[in-house]
């Protein structure tokens, strides 16, 4: 027996609407809460008035445009108390990378709100940053390809004698290339500090399998749900839009060992590379649910229900053993909306779409 | 593996697929069959030669044991 939301009375927000060739996890993360039976209201937070998921029918019934985050707290906190003066929100799930420490950090202000949320603290948090994990992973047991940050450019040849080509040139926050020659590392040097600055990440090419899994962590070490998939369809920028789900021991014994020395609370995704040397390796942690959880839904465990549980403070089992072999396509259709929906979110930055 | 010889390894998220014959093979061996009785079975329903038999097998368990489909020294013990 899956999750049951039906007899929830409340407002959850959720951020990250747009889908597309670079998907946000907010439309798949509200997809499984309705399927939960969830009956109340949803508050889709978006930045973009062209986010896709505003322009959903039978979705979310209003969208809220939010500062970025590098707007800071003051910014956001004044706009979130403007939406709680049209409408209240119970329980918020942040679903993108660059905001999730903004959630963290005012935690106790949206706490006084009357919102709740399901989120790591920020110890833990900064532990997961890609700067951190070759360091403090390591002396765990659980290994790291090797990983050197490169402020520098000059530090490129030195590295490059480190480290052979090809490696991985990837940003703090977002974004990686694998280089084939120094000259290439400085390109990708310099395109990727441009846009998300620096330290950079140069790390080693672990030849294997990749698997991801998705986790909601309990903050005490255990995990209430994991479901982990091998990626089958994967575009030119990376993104899994296939996978299938996988059952592997060794893989499940890895994401436990990782949640247990973190104690990881709330939802996160684990990038895992199979080396073939026969060594799991940890490549990334992302501190949020991936754009793939429905996959965890479809496979038994609704990980974004039990997630509003959580945050509700309510006691929820661990989730049930996930089916494998369970298998998602991502699907990418047009939606057809009249521009007056544009203009609404562009000018008054909400939209109002079913007054409950 | 699925009756029209689509074959998922959970283990690894690999797919592959194989043919008459090799569903034939595969099925038997995961009933616990041995060599020699798959080699009865298979010669009698497709009127094979030992010496055919023997070479078609073995390559087919090299490729299966370099998929991890099957564990091949437990095999080739008997096991």
């Amino acid at each position: 027996m899956g999750i049951d939301l039906s007899s929830l009375d409340i407002t959850i927000a959720v951020t990250g609407l747009k889908t597309g060739d670079n998907p946000q996890p907010g439309v798949p993360v509200i997809r499984s809460i309705k399927n939960a039976g969830f009956k109340g209201k949803i508050v889709g937070l978006v930045y973009d008035s062209l986010e896709s998921g505003i322009y959903l029918d039978d979705f979310a019934d209003e969208i809220y445009q939010m500062p970025y985050p590098s707007a800071g707290a003051e910014a956001f906190i004044s706009r979130m108390d403007y939406i709680l003066s049209r409408c209240k929100i119970d329980v918020i799930i942040p679903t993108l990378d660059a905001e999730v420490i903004l959630y963290i950090r005012l935690q106790n202000e949206l706490s006084k709100r009357g919102i709740h949320s399901y989120l790591p603290t920020e110890e833990c948090f900064i532990l997961r940053d890609k700067t951190k994990l070759g360091s403090y992973f390591p002396p765990k047991g659980i290994q790291v390809p090797q990983s050197i940050l490169v402020s520098d450019p000059a530090q490129i040849a030195k590295v490059g004698e480190e480290i052979s080509y090809p490696l991985m040139v990837k940003g703090r926050y977002y974004e990686a290339f694998k280089a084939y020659s120094a000259l290439e590392a400085l390109e990708y040097f310099h395109d990727i500090a441009g846009r998300w600055g620096t330290p950079l990440i140069f790390q080693k090419v672990v030849p294997g399998d990749e698997y991801n899994i998705v986790i909601v962590g309990d903050g005490e070490g255990g995990m209430i749900g994991n479901v982990p998939q091998k990626k089958l369809v994967i575009t030119d920028k990376g993104k899994g839009f296939g996978g299938v789900v996988v059952q592997n021991a060794e893989l499940d014994e890895f994401a436990d060992k990782v949640i247990r020395e973190m104690k990881w609370r709330g939802p996160c995704e684990l990038e895992v590379m199979k080396g073939f040397d026969g060594v799991y390796y940890l490549i990334e942690i992302n501190p949020r649910f991936p754009a793939w959880v429905r996959l965890a839904e479809g496979a038994g465990q609704n990980q974004p229900a039990a997630v509003v549980l959580k945050a509700l403070g309510k006691e929820v089992d661990k989730l049930p053993p996930y089916r494998p072999g369970t298998l998602f396509v991502r699907h990418a259709e047009d939606i057809i909306a009249d521009i007056s929906t544009m203009g609404q979110v562009s000018a008054k930055s909400e939209l109002i779409k079913k007054e409950r | 593996m699925n009756d029209n010889g689509f074959i998922f390894d959970p283990n690894t998220g690999y797919s592959y697929t194989t043919n008459e014959t090799g569903m034939f093979i595969m099925r038997r061996i995961a009933q616990g069959e041995t060599r020699e009785q798959i080699m009865n079975e298979l010669c009698e329903e497709y009127d094979c030669s030992a010496d055919h038999f023997n070479s078609d097998f073995d390559h087919f368990m090299l490729m299966l044991d370099a998929l991890d489909l099957i564990d091949f020294e437990a095999l080739n013990n008997g096991n």
